[in-house]
């Protein structure tokens, strides 16, 4: 049976517009206007969902943003659904599905509700005491906790939708767009001020729109008539744009915001389709105005969270706005003035009141007044000590506060009702405020944090910024308008405000029942079910510090950040350790201040544009032939070029056989290449590498390695002379940005006296490496005019010639140990001159290979790639490479380091050769190294950086890191891996070729 | 994110920039003259202040070229920014 409860009609729903929804299965229906909570009440639906620890029912407690329960799981099960959404901010449309999370099988029964019973046994810190040990079992835990807990599900299929991201630059930027932020984005449009308004919800007016009290006035007009006015003139206002289901996520330095523009999240699935979903607006405001608002508190007491107790406000809110009656017996629990407001709304709308709860001693303004005279029983200096009903409150029991307010007196009394509003005090929303680095005060009298210290150009106006008086926050707003826009005049000069407000309240954060704290449950945070107890804990365990309390009891971590309940959190804490809340501050609140989602975050940068890539310019040549891709940095890399569903182990030992026997072609493209021009070039290659480079001659190269100014190698490459003044160095292919930055670094702030230009050239050629025997025959084949003989052009030297009338830089340089040469073209001409080798080496089976294959084939020579032999942790000793290091040069980049006490151990790792006694067993890379086996803890004396078998030694080799490794040459060693131990050789890195012979073969 | 005024390119969004430690550590002329302790300080002591601090950046996906800049790292207010070479502000 379902009751409607909706109440007298609202101007903000239209029973016109009837929509169907499902939750949790079952149909119901709403009108246009409304959100999925309040659509839920009016079919009076209070349960929702289960809490995360103790999945104790929950239902629905505020209506905006702040909701800790009703978090659901929108249109599950499909490419759109997403998970943690707050019921109090999704607007119905027809054919939406929403579902609880939490709760498994169903929301109505749950098994892991057992956990509310053994409660006991679930205190603050259980997940930190029970299951940190033994640690090995905390796999099994996580899955146990994932599996009950259920956080809501995530998406499995493509998210359908497009998202978007925009910068967006203003003078300023209103936050909220209740009656504060109205009137604020007003006067500074009109006063000339590009201004954008951004508001949370769709509607604005914030909470004044709905604020019919008969006690408050404004020029002679009830507030929300008057701001229905107000609004209404925005409309023919220049210079500002308003953006309603706008959520500011973060407030950054130097007034960056990140806000989320919901597009429509609000649309029946077929208008959703292609339109943008969410856009994330990057907004630049050179002013900022926060009218975010006030959030009321709660009051903690014994059982507060039962599905029928909400906020004073909401209930409100559900009322004036939604036209529903969240219950038909309501009452009151309050220590303010705010919740006679509230009910003296559902009065005026024919809903039943049964009671106020009033902790103060009593009140005398004029709506307290008023709320006697509707005959509604107030109870003064009385507490709510327990209540019942399992899924919907049925009772509340309250006695007598004895005057401290610490415990409660007198004999008990029960009061039916199915709805309880709560009212605890406003909290000011200043999480955007202290986002943005700027410092707050606690109001000692107040009992808020209140803007004290701002860090830009900002202020924070309206309830926010601590005014929650009509007459107060208009008075206040014109002349913090007036100083920050530095106008004289505004249209709030004029305004006549009547107000009966009291100020008045009683603040006890923690409310005594008759019942001792450890049997009493009264939730701090209802997301995460932290109870005072839990914090009161903590601090008996010596948890001192806010921010540590946090995290022991998971007070304000879930995902609502504690919206609600942070500030009892603090004042429990305060009272308990006797100290002021002042002097405890406050925990840090971080973006986003609602969740966002993925697509907003990454916008338009998925798939394909989730990062660059970089392809070059034979590229088309590798995917029509077929090869396996690797990703080098940004850079699509061949990796091999399988052949007849060849594996990749078959296709790299067919590939590094062909390049050593006769002819293998490599695209090398993709190395970093560095023009460095300019009359000290040559002094400036003497400072950054380790060797000499005075000397070399015009139309030589040499292999340099260049350092850290810490003795560590940092990237190496061969460089070559072009004229006098004129050098082109190649870097690893992931280092070519870093190196360049590092010159330039160099250049520019050490050696300005230097005369050198670096220019990036990486992306201007295209290199075709020809390696092998034949490599030779090919090229000449190519290029027939040019003298190939070793006099003519040696190993290690440069020729620039044509191929047809395409100019090109040929390198005979060896990576591989084979006679080779790297062939640099305009990279437009890249996949031509590629093609024409692959003719010409056609007669000799040429055969394109890939990065494995080059890896295998360098490391059959010893030669170390950077990154992968070293780590930052290597010097050129360490890699017995001495004969690279200059010792006549005065000063190089790392030189100093390289007679460091730390660098000069013998004992430091150094890079050796490791053959395996069973040459058929290959390494494998990462594997650890050491000296005994039957020794526990055995000493890790190291472990292998590259391992492959070579096809062309027929036997497994591998280059490895061993402490003190130069001095162990044939020392036996063992690689211990899972299974078995494997019995390994130190051997001379240099497995292939020893003598050099080959490159001139 | 800062709004960093590059003294060669104008204001850009910190995006674009590298940060590139503290300022004003000079490269040891002579690092072969220095004792074990008297490079160390050079290479690896770096202050790291709440408060004024005088850094390095680089306007990496810009015009490339490094300045210096104070900032009080406490609220990240950019107090000045000063070419390579040119004397720092005095505070
Ligand atoms: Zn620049």
């Amino acid at each position: 049976m379902t009751k409607n409860l909706r109440v007298k009609s609202s101007e903000y729903i239209d029973e016109t517009n009837r929509i169907s929804f499902k939750f949790n299965g079952k149909t119901y229906h709403g009108f246009k206007g409304d959100t999925l909570a309040s659509a839920l009440l009016a079919n009076d639906v209070h349960l929702v969902g289960r809490s995360f620890k103790y999945h104790r029912p929950r239902g629905i407690m505020t209506s905006g943003s702040e909701e800790p329960n009703a978090i659901v799981q929108v249109n599950p099960g499909t490419n759109r659904t997403e998970p943690n959404v707050r019921a109090t901010e999704v607007e119905i449309y027809e054919g939406l599905e929403a579902s609880s999370q939490n709760c498994w099988p169903s929301v109505e029964f749950d098994i892991g509700g057992i956990n509310n019973f053994l409660s006991p046994f679930f205190p603050a810190g259980f997940y930190y005491k029970t299951f940190m040990w033994p640690a090995s079992f905390w796999e099994k835990y996580e899955f146990f906790i994932r599996h009950s807990a259920g956080l809501g599900k995530s998406p499995t299929t493509t998210d359908p939708d497009i998202y978007d991201h925009r910068n967006v630059h203003c003078d300023v930027l209103v936050v909220g767009a209740g009656i504060s932020g109205i009137m604020a984005a007003k006067n500074a449009a009109k006063n000339n001020f590009k201004t954008l308004l951004v508001e949370e919800k769709n509607e604005l007016g914030g909470s004044t729109i709905y604020e019919n009290n008969e006690f408050n006035k404004i020029d002679n007009k009830a507030p929300s008539e008057w701001l229905k006015k107000e609004i209404e003139e925005l409309k023919n206002i220049k210079n500002l744009e308003i953006k309603t289901r706008t959520s500011v996520a973060a407030y950054h330095q130097y007034n960056y915001l990140l806000a989320r523009e919901n597009l429509t999240d609000h649309l029946e699935a077929k208008d959703k389709t292609n339109k943008i979903r969410q856009r994330l607006l990057k907004i630049r405001a050179k002013k900022v105005i926060l009218a975010t608002g006030a959030l009321e508190r709660p009051l903690i007491f014994n059982n507060n969270d039962r599905p029928g107790i909400m906020l004073s406000s909401a209930i409100k809110k559900y009322s004036e706005f939604y036209g529903v009656a969240c219950g038909s017996k309501n009452v009151f629990f309050t220590n303010n003035d705010s919740a006679y407001e509230s009910a003296i709304s559902l009065y005026n709308k024919g809903i039943n009141v049964e009671a106020i709860i009033d902790i103060r001693e009593q009140s005398e303004s004029k709506i307290v007044k008023k709320v006697k005279e509707a005959g509604i029983k107030i109870y003064w200096s009385h507490s709510i000590v327990d209540t019942t009903g399992y899924k919907r409150l049925n009772s509340i029991s309250i006695m007598k506060l004895s005057n401290d307010g610490t415990s409660v007196t007198g004999s008990k009394i029960s009061i039916s009702c199915d709805c309880l509003g709560v009212a605890g005090g406003w909290t000011p929303a200043v999480h955007l405020y202290t986002q943005s680095g700027s410092k707050l005060k606690f109001d000692e009298e107040k009992k808020v944090f209140l803007p004290n210290h701002n860090t830009s150009e900002q202020i924070s106006v309206g309830s926010c910024g601590g005014d929650f008086k009509i007459d107060e926050i208009i008075k206040n707003l014109n002349q913090k308008l007036k100083d920050t826009l530095n106008i004289n005049e505004t249209d709030l000069d004029s305004i006549k405000v009547e107000i009966d407000q009291e100020n008045s309240k009683r603040n006890i954060w923690l409310l005594p029942s008759d019942k001792p704290i450890g049997k009493t449950k009264p939730f701090v945070d209802y997301q995460n079910d932290a109870t005072a107890k839990d914090i009161k804990l903590a601090l008996r365990e010596g948890f001192r510090s806010i921010e540590h309390v946090k995290r022991y009891t998971t007070t304000g971590m879930g995902t609502d950040q504690g919206k609600l309940g942070n500030m009892h959190a603090l004042g429990i804490i305060a009272d308990t350790a006797g100290v002021k809340m002042g002097e405890l501050g406050t925990t840090t609140f971080r973006p986003p201040y609602t969740p966002l989602t993925f697509g907003t975050i990454v916008g338009r940068n998925v798939g394909k544009f989730f990062d660059v890539f970089r392809r070059t310019p034979m590229n088309d040549w590798h995917v029509e032939n077929k090869a396996e891709f690797e990703n080098v940095g940004q850079w699509k890399r061949a990796w091999y070029y399988p052949i007849n569903g060849e594996t990749m182990h078959q296709a790299v030992q067919r590939e590094s056989k062909a390049a050593r026997e006769s002819a293998g072609i490599l695209d090398a493209s993709t190395l970093g290449k560095i023009d460095i021009q300019g009359s000290d070039a040559s002094e400036f290659l003497n400072r950054v590498y380790t060797n000499a480079w005075s000397k070399l001659a015009i139309g030589k190269c040499r292999y340099g390695l260049m350092l850290n100014e810490d003795g560590m190698v940092y990237d190496d490459g061969v460089t070559t002379r072009l004229g006098e003044n004129h050098y082109i160095m190649t870097t690893t292919t992931g280092g070519a940005a870093n190196v360049l930055g590092k010159l330039e670094d160099y250049l520019q702030t050490e050696w300005p006296e230097l005369d050198v230009y670096l220019t990036s050239v990486t992306d201007h050629y295209a290199t075709t490496s020809l390696c092998g025997p034949n490599s030779k025959k090919i090229l000449k084949k190519i290029i027939p005019d040019l003298d190939l003989s070793d006099e003519n052009f040696p190993h290690m030297s440069f020729k620039e010639s044509k191929i047809g009338n395409i100019q090109c830089r040929i390198m005979r340089i060896s990576f591989t140990g084979e006679h080779s040469y790297e062939i640099n073209v305009q990279a437009s001409y890249g996949k031509d001159l590629w093609q024409k080798c692959i003719e010409a080496g056609k007669e000799f089976n040429i055969t394109p290979y890939g990065t494995e294959t080059m890896h295998l084939l360098r490391a059959e020579k010893g030669f170390i790639i950077v990154g992968q032999d070293t780590d930052g942790t290597m010097t050129p000793i360490d890699l017995q490479m001495d004969w690279i290091v200059s010792k006549k040069k005065y000063d190089f980049i790392g030189k100093r380091s390289l007679y460091r006490s730390d660098t000069m151990r013998e004992d430091r790792k150094q890079l050796v050769g490791l053959l395996t006694d069973d040459p058929n067993i290959v390494l494998e890379e990462g594997a650890q190294i050491v000296s005994e086996l039957n020794q526990s803890p055995v000493e890790m004396l190291g472990h292998v950086t590259s391992s492959y078998f070579s096809p062309n030694l027929k036997k497994s080799i591998a280059l490895a890191v061993v402490r003190g490794g130069k001095d162990m040459m044939g020392k036996k060693l063992f690689v211990p891996m899972e299974n078995k131990n494997i019995n390994v050789t130190v051997a001379n890195p240099v497995f292939y070729d020893e003598k050099n012979e080959r490159l001139n073969a | 994110m800062f709004l960093i005024n590059c003294p060669y390119c104008g204001e850009r969004d910190q995006q674009e920039f590298k940060a590139g430690g503290e300022a004003h550590i000079e490269r040891p002329k002579q690092p072969t003259e220095l004792s074990d302790d008297e490079w160390a300080e050079y290479l690896f002591m770096r202050k790291n202040i709440k408060g004024v601090q005088f850094e390095r950046w680089n306007h990496a996906h810009g015009c490339r070229k490094w300045f210096n800049m104070v900032r009080d790292t406490s609220n990240d207010e950019i107090k000045a920014i000063y070419k390579m070479g040119e004397k720092p502000p005095s505070q």
